[in-house]
């Protein structure tokens, strides 16, 4: 029930490997401290999970970021209330998101194309409007939920003299802040993917696969869709949830602007720009523009013309002003360039990229030096 | 020649349907008799789509009732028909095209083997030998083992047909529909398809094609209806409806085939 | 009936604002076959169209009059704003009027926007999916709504009515009530006001001319117009200019009635696409419709009455008349069958 083929097993070693060395492999890029690893891991979660709908099933989610956003909340919630574990705190919001998932795919999946686009962004709309408004006693509105040090913490008050100071989420002792938060994101992150490979590989995954490439054939073959992509929904939801639970986690505060539908948005990108329906590609793609956001925005003016210093002058004035309007605050320019060059040019992602480049050198391989092709077995 | 009904499979009683104002089926009966091959044939426009269509659910009659077996299918999903042993195939081939080759004939026998929707989201499809060794065997029967780790979407039309085909055979359904099967075929892969439907034909499986091709359906057909202007104006075995003066008339035009 | 009148009057303006984008974003779909994410963008380059041209006719000279001092001892600085300086007081008037009369930089500048977008990004994604449409488009509006705010920062930029049309308009007292009761902003009739003649125009243009009938043959058989031998594709690309014009219009009347800001266009897009929805995907008179119908029902559920039943409706009435909308009747109000559904 739990195996894998052997080429998954051994992706699996490799990307597990791969997540849990970050803090060596990222160093020389200088991207090796926690914050911005467990930022990493748990977007890779997020797009992991939107996958499994886009990638799999076709259907185009735009208000995904209503899942995360109730996730985290519901996280915040569960340290504020019980306690500040984070195994309770990480279940609940997965099931949360889940329950959510399930009533808002229910309704949405009614419709496909995009009607389910528009309905998605509707429903998240709505989270995040009524986030801001009436649902304040639960969400604290524009400031966000916080800890407070009047919580009630249940749990954590029957077993422990409360500490001074505003408590941290812990897991078996360890506060979850610092390496110990990345070790536990990164955990998630690799059982969430061993868990993508299980559907990619099941039945359940081709039969989503069918859905996507030919939903006619599947009802004259005596599929019933509509359960199929409401469970793709809902799993991808929970992936969503865990990552905003994740989020709260680290971080122990949640707000509203996190699921605003740039926050989908970025969501749709990630898995494209890295390949839709892969199951690497959502991960490199959330690395590569988290990454990316960390240091286009620390850029600024001053570091430009440091580093266009060695330009002619006048020149390095206006490299520095085209430039700066890409930095800093300017990221989402980038964000937005990058989203249309990549649908426009390479709808595959980079892990068509990198197979076309593959196929290109094997297809040379395959040639002698003089250029024929190799002479077949002798007989 | 006549049976009883015990034997039927498939009973289209009293269908019309009307699109508007336009009558496409009126009071069309048949009765399609287990292990008979039924073709029904009638020149273009004279409702055989339509008819087929109905059969299987995606079109509701205006009135009337299609029965399989004991069940009524008048009103069920196509999943549902599907599930009762009803598979088709169409006239423009509907595949996987972004699937394997292989993974296309087996997925219709997952539905089979699991029903309409299972979260099998543990199992692995790369395990299931048996439905695995099945669909290459078809494979090996319509000619596309070779191939069968390409994806479908690469295949010549006349080979997607034949990929369709597999799909439905795998499913062992005990009525299968054919939407002119061989339409856009060369004459070689005509006769291909002709002797492969043939080898069907002997392991008794039920079928009702629409061709147009009177090559075909003199070669396969038991019992064929002609269809025309949506009423069914003659019955009967291959040798009466070649003879049959108002057939030639509605339909052949008055030339021998 | 006072208030319930008062309100409906209310949502006039939103309303004509919701319809003439939804408008263009049918006319392209319709058209082209398009989603266009970008076309909120559009409303909102409309609307800096407006804020660039009061910046130009606004630009000061400083002199300073050494006979005069201010208050407090220092020379007095006099600012003349530069038109004033030349054209006298037509210079003033000009200045008074920058917001209508931007209107008049807005239709080339929109014009040309939206032909190049079309010729350069759009028309090649006439083939792909409809979800790489959405995507294409999506990144498009980032990347124009980023721009603006490069350029004219973050902050909403004010820009007001016209002195003359600031106040407001006794609707009451035409009606035979007493002064006061029923008032309404005079923008904000002239934005409805606007609104209809736009809408007009529109309609007028492409029932009355050649290329509107063209069109709108286009828009319900492209090919088969195609086949008659009528090069649709260059057609489309002036629609799709239209389109942007008439987006434009719509942002730059509207900045006296809300600052301007550089995601304004992301805010209505969403507003504009479930009022294209609503109003049944690629029906003109479904766009024009639903527009008025939920800028009037939006302003309805921001009645105090009404919020204190349901608490938080106005934030959300619009979303929920799509869901309702799409679940119990997917074609809209007046949308053709089977649009879109795959």
């Amino acid at each position: 029930m739990f195996s894998l083929a052997k080429k998954d097993l051994l992706s699996l070693g490799v990307f597990a490997l791969i997540v849990l060395a970050m803090p060596f492999w990222l160093s020389p890029l200088g991207a090796a401290y926690p914050a911005l690893m467990q930022k990493l891991a748990i977007f890779a979660i997020f797009a992991v999970g939107f996958n499994i709908l886009f990638g799999l099933t076709g259907y185009l989610s735009f208000g995904h970021a209503a899942f995360l956003g109730i996730g985290s909340y519901t996280a915040v919630w569960s340290f504020k209330l019980l306690t500040m574990n984070v195994v309770p705190a990480v279940v609940f919001a997965v099931v949360m998101s889940g329950v959510f998932a399930l009533a808002i795919g229910y309704l949405s999946l009614r419709r496909s194309g995009i009607y389910f686009s528009i309905l998605t962004l509707a429903f998240a709309q709505m989270s995040y409007s009524l986030a801001y408004s009436v649902l304040t006693p639960i969400t604290n509105g524009e400031t966000g939920l916080l800890l407070v040090q009047g919580d009630p913490r249940v749990l954590d008050a029957l077993f422990a003299e409360p500490r001074q100071g505003l408590p941290v989420p812990t897991l078996l002792g360890l506060d979850m802040s610092g390496y110990a938060g990345f070790y536990f994101c990164a955990a998630m992150l690799v059982i969430a993917f061993y868990l993508s490979q299980k559907i990619f590989a099941s039945p359940f995954g081709l039969a989503l696969r069918g859905i996507k490439s030919n939903q006619t054939r599947m009802n004259y073959t005596g599929f019933n869709t509509r359960p199929y992509t409401l469970a793709a929904f809902v799993i991808s939801g929970m992936y969503a949830g865990l990552a905003g639970g994740l989020l709260a986690v680290t971080d122990p505060l949640a707000g509203a602007e996190r699921m605003q539908w740039t926050a989908s948005g970025e969501v749709v990108l990630m898995t494209i720009l890295g390949g839709v329906g892969t199951l690497v590609g959502p991960v490199v793609g959330a690395w590569l523009i988290k990454y990316l956001e960390n240091i286009f925005s620390a850029f600024n003016e001053s570091i430009l013309q440091r580093f266009f210093s060695f330009l002619p002058d006048g020149l390095d004035t206006f490299v520095v002003t085209v430039t700066s309007k890409f930095v800093g605050d300017g990221w989402h320019l980038t964000l937005g360039l990058m989203f249309v060059l990549v649908v426009a040019f390479l709808p595959g992602g980079i892990m068509e990229g990198i197979h076309r480049i593959v196929r290109s050198f094997q297809r040379r391989g395959d040639r002698e030096p003089d250029g024929s092709l190799k002479a077949q077995p002798a007989e | 020649m006549k049976s009883n009904n015990a034997n039927v499979v498939l009973q289209v009683a009293d269908v019309h349907k009307n699109f508007g104002g336009l009558k496409a089926l009126s009071d069309v009966n048949l009765k399609v008799e287990e292990g008979r091959t039924h073709a029904i044939i009638g020149p273009n426009g004279a409702g055989k789509s339509t008819l087929l269509n109905v059969v299987i659910g995606r079109l509701p009659p205006s009135s009337g009732a299609v029965i399989f077996g004991n069940t009524v299918l008048t009103g069920l999903a196509p999943y549902k028909i599907n599930q009762l042993g009803i598979s088709r195939v169409f006239q423009t081939p509907e595949i996987f095209a972004d699937l394997p080759i292989l993974h296309n004939v087996m997925a219709p026998a997952f539905a089979r083997r699991d029903g309409g929707f299972r979260v099998n989201m543990f199992g692995r499809t790369d395990r299931e030998s048996e439905i695995r060794e099945e669909a290459e065997s078809l494979l090996e029967d319509v000619g596309l083992y070779a191939q069968r780790h390409g994806h479908a979407g690469s295949l010549s039309r006349g080979d997607k047909r034949r990929l369709e085909l597999a799909m439905c055979l795998i499913q062992h359904p005990r009525l299968l529909l054919l939407d002119e099967p061989t339409a856009g075929m060369s004459r070689h892969d005509t006769n291909t398809t002709i002797d492969l439907l043939k080898k069907i034909k002997l392991r008794g499986m039920t079928k009702v094609i629409i061709e147009h091709d009177m090559h075909v359906v003199f070669s396969l057909a038991d019992e064929i209806s002609v269809l025309a202007q949506g009423r069914i104006i003659a019955h009967g075995q291959p040798d009466e409806i070649r003879d049959d003066p108002r057939v030639q008339e509605a339909y052949l035009g008055g030339t021998q085939p | 009936m006072n208030v319930i009148f008062a309100q409906l009057l209310n949502g006039l303006d939103k309303g004509g604002a919701y319809a003439l984008i939804a408008l263009g974003l049918t006319l392209v779909f319709g058209t082209l076959g398009v989603v266009n994410f970008a076309h909120g963008a559009l409303f909102m380059l409309g609307a800096f169209c407006a804020v660039t041209f009061r910046y130009l006719i606004t630009l000061e000279t400083v002199t300073v009059d050494p006979e005069k001092l201010s208050p407090w001892g220092a020379p007095l600085e006099i600012r003349t704003p530069l038109a004033q300086n030349w054209l006298g007081d037509f210079g003033a008037v000009l200045i008074d009027y920058s917001v209508p009369i931007s209107i008049l930089l807005a239709i080339p500048v929109m014009l040309v926007i939206g032909v190049v977008m079309e010729r350069g990004l759009i028309k090649h994604f006439y083939r792909r999916t409809h979800a790489e449409q959405i995507l294409v488009t999506f990144g498009l509006a980032i990347v124009l709504q980023e721009i603006v705010r490069s350029v004219f920062g973050a902050n909403p930029i004010p820009q007001p009515a016209p002195q003359d049309l600031r106040g407001a308009a006794d609707f009451g007292v035409w009606l035979g009530m007493a002064p006061n009761v029923l008032t309404y902003p005079l923008w904000r009739l002239v934005y409805f006001l606007f609104s209809i003649g736009i809408i007009g125009a529109v309609f007028a243009f492409l029932h009355f001319t050649t290329f509107g009938m063209v069109v709108r043959a286009g828009m319900v058989d492209r090919e088969t117009v195609g086949l008659i031998g009528i090069d649709i594709g260059r057609r489309f690309t002036i629609m799709f200019g239209i389109a942007a014009v008439v987006a434009g219009l719509a942002g730059v009347m509207y900045t006296p009635l809300l600052p301007p800001n550089y995601h304004l266009g992301m805010d209505f897009l969403v507003l504009s696409f479930v009022v294209v929805v609503v109003g049944g995907m690629g029906s003109l008179p479904g766009a024009v419709a639903a527009g008025f119908l939920l800028g009037i029902l939006q302003s309805f559920a921001s009645m105090t009455g009404v919020k204190a039943i349901i608490p938080g409706i106005d934030q959300i009435i619009i979303y929920l008349v799509a869901v309702v909308i799409l679940l119990v009747r997917p074609r809209g109000l007046m949308g053709r069958r089977g649009v879109m559904e795959s």
